[in-house]
């Protein structure tokens, strides 16, 4: 498996955890009254989704090296 | 020894598809797996067995004294640190060796920020309240696996220096040598990584 590859792994792996990280956050938030949870959770849900739009990107940039 | 004296340095073997640097480092990411996956497994087990009350209760919350913020920003780094470590061997392919070490250095420098704030305001904090490894099992697992996982981030930028300053030499010699050297320490990297990406959350949030 290439650094292709294993970043694009790596890529699914860290929007999952943005995405769980801004629901717990927003969570903690509704329970605790933290506002600094409030916003980190925000900024973690876009960052999912920067994740998400870099991983095309990425997946368009470099088109021409192997998966192996 | 010159590039041509060891062989599919820069080839992939015809027998494993792989050049033999690739074949080499994946080895060692698979015992790499079974260290870290021993780990968690004991993280676990400690935990379901773990009773519910008591003194010797999980800790959970504010019990564990650990900083979410703190461990978010860290997460956060590594994952900035992965995409300048691909974006280097990106460079590097594409024979750009000033952009390509920019990245490097950029890659070493977040990597030095995690350490630095997993010593200075995690470690230092903990230690200052008295806590120890010594102190329960939460924190004897705790210091293990994150211990464990900051030696690999330093192993890491000790090998990123090295491709940045002596190890540049080869770049001059032999460039897809060096482009494939730099792609097995970017496998490494976004192992170690990953490694992260689980215990942040497993030992932070949850």
């Amino acid at each position: 498996m290439s650094l292709k590859a294993f970043h694009i792994i790596f890529v699914i792996f860290s929007s999952l955890t943005a995405l769980g990280f801004g629901f717990w956050a927003i969570r903690h938030y509704r329970l605790h009254c933290e506002l600094a949870a409030l916003i980190v959770g925000i900024a973690s849900l876009v960052g999912c989704a920067m994740l998400i739009i870099y991983g095309k990107w990425f997946l368009r940039k470099l088109r021409g090296v192997s998966y192996l | 020894m010159s590039a041509e004296v060891l062989p599919y340095t820069v080839k992939p073997h015809p027998v494993t598809g792989l050049y033999n640097g690739k074949f080499g480092i994946w080895l060692f990411l698979a015992s790499e797996v079974m260290l870290f996956g021993a780990l968690f497994s004991t993280y676990i087990f400690l935990r379901i067995g773990a009773p519910e009350t008591g003194p010797t209760a999980w800790p959970t919350g504010e019990q564990t004294h650990l900083s979410w913020k703190l461990g978010g920003l860290n997460t956060l780094i590594l994952i900035l640190s992965s995409v300048t470590m691909v974006m280097a061997w990106v460079q590097f392919k594409m024979d750009n060796l000033a952009k390509g070490r920019m990245y490097l250095i950029a890659t070493a420098v977040l990597a030095i920020a995690f350490v630095a704030i997993k010593l200075k305001f995690e470690y230092m904090h903990k230690f200052h309240l008295g806590i120890k490894p010594s102190t329960s099992v939460f924190f004897a697992i705790y210091f293990t696996m994150t211990g464990l996982h900051a030696l690999h981030i330093i192993g890491g930028v000790v090998v990123i220096a090295y491709f940045i300053g002596p190890g540049a030499k080869l770049w001059h010699e032999n460039r897809e040598y060096y482009t494939n050297r730099i792609e097995c320490t970017g496998l490494y990297w976004h192992f170690v990584d990953l490694v992260w990406i689980f215990l942040f959350p497993i030992l932070y949030l949850l």
